[in-house]
């Protein structure tokens, strides 16, 4: 039973960087906005746990201006991906280790 | 954590995976309805183009073509055309936005912006050359070119929403293709591929995911 619980990646221990992580697993980059909207969380909370997950280096920013206004997007890096897919994957064999016991 | 924790987390990641990259509002409901605008619309046209021949001219070559021969039937065939098309986007935005509310998505956002990008391509430039076309006296090609630049239009839009789309695009090509062959039954392709497939495939979405 002991296999695993540290194995579980201490940087997605909270929810919202795991959707973070989520989204941007499935698209190419996602805006500040958009993923703001999509999770339903105020500014400074997702910019803070933006800050982390940038800290950790899993994602990384990028900056530009659509006309005048700042356009911030966020895109993963292969650390970050590897580190969301097994992050998934320990969750999976924590199941399959509960249903055998 | 419990494993029905674990579950949880596990469905709300791929929800959110899902929710982030594609369309998933598109409502079933509204394909059923502009499949059933469609038929109606044909029906009309149907009327216009052939009321009051008789016996109908079933077995005549290029069937649309000759009927068009007053310049009011163009008019009134445009402006049915242009009616039928707007009751199915009004009715499309209406009832996505409802589904769009109840699954937590923007109706107005990234993933349906990209999806109505990567539709207008196929669908203006196949517009266009309809009209350029008609202008050109070609009314032939009203039918099968519609239906081919739709089908394209919902293949590119696919990977924006469910794959299901793709498939009625496939299928409208496919018809499409077959109207090319046979000019004369232009009318009964155009209400098959946008009146039909539109009411089958509603239908299907609408068990498979409105609910």
């Amino acid at each position: 039973m002991k296999i695993s619980f540290d194995k579980l990646d201490k940087a997605f221990e909270n929810r919202v960087r795991l959707q973070i992580m989520s989204v941007l697993a499935a698209n190419e980059r996602y805006d500040f906005n958009s993923l703001k909207d999509l999770l339903n969380i105020t500014d400074g909370n997702l910019a803070s746990h933006l800050k982390a997950l940038e800290k950790e280096e899993y994602i990384v920013v990028h900056k530009s201006f659509l006309g005048r206004k700042p356009n911030t997007n966020y895109e993963a890096t292969v650390i970050g991906k590897k580190a969301f897919k097994e992050h998934l994957d320990t969750l999976e064999q924590l199941i399959k280790h509960q249903k055998s016991t | 954590m419990e494993e029905k924790e674990i579950h949880d987390e596990l469905a709300a990641i791929r929800g959110l995976m899902e929710r982030s990259s594609k369309f998933i509002s598109l409502s079933g409901l509204s394909g059923i309805l502009a499949g059933i605008y469609a038929s109606i619309g044909s029906g009309v046209a149907y009327y216009i183009l052939y009321a009051g021949d008789y016996p109908v001219k079933h077995n005549s070559h290029y069937f649309i073509a000759e009927g068009i021969q007053s310049i009011i039937n163009i008019y009134s065939l445009l402006l049915l055309g242009i009616l039928v098309l707007l009751a199915s986007v009004v009715t499309a935005i209406i009832l996505s936005s409802r589904q769009a509310k109840r699954k937590g998505q923007p109706i107005w956002g990234k993933i349906s912006q990209s999806l109505l990008f990567h539709m207008s391509i196929p669908l203006l430039t196949g517009g266009l050359l309809i009209l350029i076309f008609m202008y050109d006296g070609s009314y032939g090609i009203v039918a099968p070119a519609s239906l081919i630049f739709y089908g394209l239009s919902l293949v590119s839009a696919s990977n924006f929403t469910f794959t299901d789309v793709k498939y009625l695009g496939l299928c409208e090509i496919a018809l499409g293709l077959i109207a090319a062959c046979l000019p004369s039954y232009g009318l009964l392709f155009w209400a098959l591929g946008f009146g039909v497939l539109h009411i089958i495939y509603g239908g299907m979405m609408y068990l498979k995911y409105d609910r």
